[in-house]
């Protein structure tokens, strides 16, 4: 290589209790590149930045940052050598504000005492130019996670650093954002600076990286020129097995399958929400896949919360099974056979001190009622058949879900609602932080389930995910919901996208 | 599949486990009282009684343990309950003066009838606590302070500012008598505990406990009914304390209402922290905060065994409690442990690295 390396490490070890999280990883990164850092839910990526961060201090190995050997006691030390880091699991301040989160710790000064307007003019400019729409002084968690998610990212570029960290910055962006997002990752990389770039999307890492890390279990299996390495090639290092093609992951066809008829299990009738979202019209039929398509704030979500109960709609009516409801709270929904998955895995889905087993019968064990305990015996049936379903790893069912990498807390998640056999399901995001092959896993269970009978309503920023699985998709767009697409064959990600920039009936 | 490091010894799951630290803890301070007390751990059996420094410090902290068992439930679900005092102290004072009052102070119906006064105001001021916290809304920590500062005041006023005194033989037998060899006051709240024990662990209600304090807006979303099991926990916790406050109070066959467990909320807390409860709510350990108040109580018993002038107590248990803190750091023993290797390595001069040797900050 031409330079020397801004960031190398050799032969890192970290050991958890019970496992060997990274085993004599050697890795480089140099001034002006993007560099994947790639591997299967649980290969290591996280922990190697947090290593190379201070988050958790490493048990072998030697960290060598512009050539001197360092020894990083903390992120905040790693954060003065110049590495600017945004984690896997947003970790800002939710009750401050969207400037302060960006600003926290470097707040602009001014004879000593904050200057509230520099810091809010600064943190708006930061923030068109990602050409994001907030209130910087609205407090952050009044703003969804793919918008906290960009904050973090805002607030990692801001900090003039020689390293950033990128670890999945995108799971839960769509296009534009992302574009936005690689727009700015070429600049500071034009001007020289090293980005380690983590996502489990393979076109974008092709797109944007020059070169890549691939971890397997732990393992370093190999460093690659993006060039030189095909798509499909990639997977198999990843997975350390012969692909016949990427077609084999189920990224191919869509399913052709007639949309069922019949009496709707769920029709949402003129229900809104002020402030969340208008007044929308929704049928969904045992069997049926409906897919929610929108830009980020369009109002998906909050769509599909009311009908959850999550929260309480202000006008319409929503009728189950042909009767009207009120849905007063999560537990009325759950009920009526309704389970909803959460974007937002850590704040509002998992217990992390919990382990595996608790948090998968836990939705189950609260609808039967603290006097109907679960038997361990059927607990740990629960637990290690959805395990070995969704391939959750490490396969212990007493592991601490805090302790699972990102993309297996996730299938966590998803195993907990699939236990309570639902009616109607709501997922959210479901594959967000998912690797490429348990992806196409979990998007074959939702076909199954649907064509088992089981109504499903999909929410994805990936649209060809969307598009592949539901029969009808709902376009929402200024949490308006503007168009319901037929998915019959002759749908395309560019007609839903024209459908939500003109706001109109396609 | 991840490649799992050496199969955990048996001796690592159990200094992993979580009553590790506080056991060693108990283990040591009771091994230093030898030290001073060469008898410390004698027991002996005198006309029909269990005498000895253990039982001791099992019957002085047998109203420790009640009082800790129901914040271990409050922690556990992330509140906090400052009013246990005041309820100590109100229902030792409820109890005393229906036994004071009534003709015939010496029979059973009137004890259980005092008895029952006290639980059933308890069940009320906890009610109260719990609807302000799950209801209203109130922090556990401001709706709590309501009733501590009023409570003592209420419980002045049930005394009338005096000591109740009060000779009852089935009164007495509560927190001072002895059955089956053995003082009831253990006797009861062993029963508690073990009842509790099975209560949250053989039903799911510990699971939803611990979810609710350890993510409230995932619990919600999950159909836990949040609300109705926090309400149920400060209303247990209060029983907790009046149960401690009636043996208090039959301990010395008298109602104070001033000082009847006065600061015992302070040591219940940290009763409930040192067996290992986060105060930031979600796992609960039980058999840790029995430990917790044992240490504590075990604590106080040495200060008088030892002969620590009154005025430096306080310091010495700051002191002692501080440490013991330090020690149960997972954090603090890694630092500990990292220094000690640092320091040998030094110790020991070695070749040259290949590269300089940086430390990043501090
Ligand atoms: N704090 C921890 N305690 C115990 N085990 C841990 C801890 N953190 C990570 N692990 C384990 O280390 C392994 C690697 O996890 P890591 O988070 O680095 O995976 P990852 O490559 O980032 O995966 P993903 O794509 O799902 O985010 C996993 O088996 C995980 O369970
Ligand atoms: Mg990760």
């Amino acid at each position: 290589m031409r330079q020397q390396p801004v960031l190398e490490v050799r032969g890192i070890r970290k050991e958890f209790p019970g496992v060997v999280a990274l085993d004599g990883v050697d890795f480089r990164l140099f001034p002006g590149e993007v560099h994947a850092l790639m591997g299967e839910n649980g290969a290591g990526k996280s922990t190697l930045i947090k290593v190379l961060t201070g988050v958790h201090p490493s048990d072998g190995g030697e960290v060598v940052l512009a050539g001197e050997r360092v020894r990083i006691a903390g992120p905040l030390q790693a954060q003065q050598a110049g590495i600017s880091t945004v984690y896997q699991e947003v970790n800002l301040c939710p009750n401050l504000s969207v400037a302060e989160n960006i600003f926290i710790g470097r707040e602009p000064r001014r004879f000593g005492l904050i200057d509230w307007p520099a810091m809010r003019r600064r943190a708006a400019e930061l923030v068109r130019e990602l050409e994001l729409d907030v209130d910087v002084s609205a407090p952050l968690n009044s703003y969804s996670i793919a918008v906290q998610q960009l904050v973090a990212i805002v607030r990692a570029v801001d900090v003039s650093a020689k390293v950033l960290i990128l670890d999945e910055p995108t799971s839960s962006l769509d296009r534009d954002e992302v574009r936005q997002l690689f727009a700015v990752m070429r600049r500071l990389r034009d001007q020289g600076v090293a980005i380690l770039f983590v996502s489990h999307f393979l076109d974008q890492v092709y797109e944007i990286c020059d070169r890549m890390t691939v971890l397997r279990n732990g393992r370093l299996e190999g460093e690659y020129l993006t060039s030189e390495l095909g798509q499909v090639e990639l997977v198999s290092r990843m997975i350390g097995a012969e692909l016949a093609g990427l077609d084999q992951l189920g990224g191919g066809k869509r399913r052709e399958r007639t949309a069922p008829t019949g009496p709707a299990f769920l029709q949402a009738d003129r229900l809104a929400r002020r402030g969340a979202v208008e007044p929308y019209d929704l049928d969904i039929r045992p069997g049926e896949v409906i897919g929610l398509a929108g830009l980020l704030g369009s109002g998906r979500t909050e769509a599909a919360r009311l009908l959850f109960g999550a929260d309480q709609s202000d006008g319409g009516t929503l009728r189950i099974e042909g009767t009207v409801t009120a849905l007063r709270s999560p537990r009325d929904a759950i009920a009526r056979g309704i389970a909803f998955c959460s974007e937002n895995r850590k704040t509002e889905g998992l217990v992390g001190e919990l382990t595996v087993r608790e948090n998968i019968v836990l939705a189950l064990q609260a609808a039967r009622g603290w006097t109907r305990p679960l038997s361990r015996t059927a607990q740990d049936a629960y637990a290690l058949k959805w395990i070995r379903a969704l391939d959750i790893r490490p396969g212990n069912p007493e592991a601490l879900v805090r302790n699972l990498s990102g993309g297996n807390q996730q299938k966590v998640l998803l195993a907990r609602w699939l236990i309570t056999d639902p009616k109607l399901l709501i997922l959210d995001e479901p594959t967000r932080g998912i690797d490429i092959g348990a992806k196409a896993e979990i998007q074959k269970l939702v076909a199954n389930l649907a064509e088992e009978g089981m109504a499903v309503l999909f929410i994805s920023a990936e649209l060809e995910e969307v598009l592949r699985l539901s029969h009808r998709v709902g376009v929402l767009r200024d949490h308006r919901m503007v168009a319901q697409l037929d998915n019959d064959g002759g749908l395309t990600p560019e007609r839903v996208m024209a459908t939500i920039a003109s706001g109109a009936h396609a | 599949m991840m490649s799992t490091a050496a199969a955990a010894s048996p001796v690592k799951a159990v200094t992993r486990s979580r009553l590790f630290w506080p056991a060693v803890v108990l283990a040591v301070l009771l091994a230093a009282n030898l030290a001073f007390t060469p008898d410390f751990f004698a027991v002996r059996l005198q006309g029909g009684h269990l005498y000895g420094s253990l039982i001791d410090i099992l019957h002085f902290g047998a109203p420790l343990i009640l009082v800790s068992l129901g914040m271990t439930l409050v922690i556990a679900t992330g509140g906090i309950d400052l009013s246990v005092g005041s309820t100590v102290a109100i229902s030792g004072a409820l109890a005393c003066l229906h036994i004071s009052e009534s003709t015939d102070p010496g029979s059973l119906a009137t004890v259980l009838t005092a008895a029952g006064i006290a639980l059933g105001t308890a069940l009320l001021l906890g009610a109260v606590n719990g609807l302000l916290v799950a209801k209203v809304g109130v922090q556990p920590i401001i709706a709590t302070l309501i009733l501590m500062v009023a409570g003592r005041g209420v419980a002045q006023l049930i005394t009338d500012g005096q000591i109740i005194t009060v000779t009852s033989d089935p009164y007495k037998l509560i927190g001072g008598g002895y059955w089956l060899t053995m003082p009831f006051a253990i006797l009861l709240s062993a029963l508690v505990v073990l009842a509790t024990v099975l209560l949250t662990r053989s039903t799911a209600l510990g699971l939803l406990l611990e979810s609710v304090g350890g993510n409230p807006v995932a619990s919600r979303l999950v159909g836990i009914r949040a609300m109705r099991l926090v309400a149920l926990v400060y209303v247990f916790s209060a029983l907790c304390a009046a149960l401690a406050g009636l043996m208090v109070s039959s301990n010395v066959s008298a109602a104070d209402g001033n000082n009847a467990g006065l600061w015992i909320e302070l040591d219940a807390i940290l009763a409930v922290v040192l067996g290992g409860t986060s105060l930031n709510g979600g796992r609960f350990s039980i058999g840790g905060t029995v430990l917790g108040a044992l240490i504590i109580q075990t604590l106080s018993t040495t200060v008088y065994t030892i002969g620590i002038p009154p005025e430096t107590t306080l310091v010495f248990k700051a002191f002692v409690v501080i440490v013991v803190c330090l020690i149960q750091s997972p954090a603090f023993r890694a630092k500990l442990a990292a220094r000690g290797a640092r320091a040998r390595r030094t110790a020991r001069p070695h070749a040259a690295a290949p590269t300089t040797n940086r430390e990043v900050g501090a």
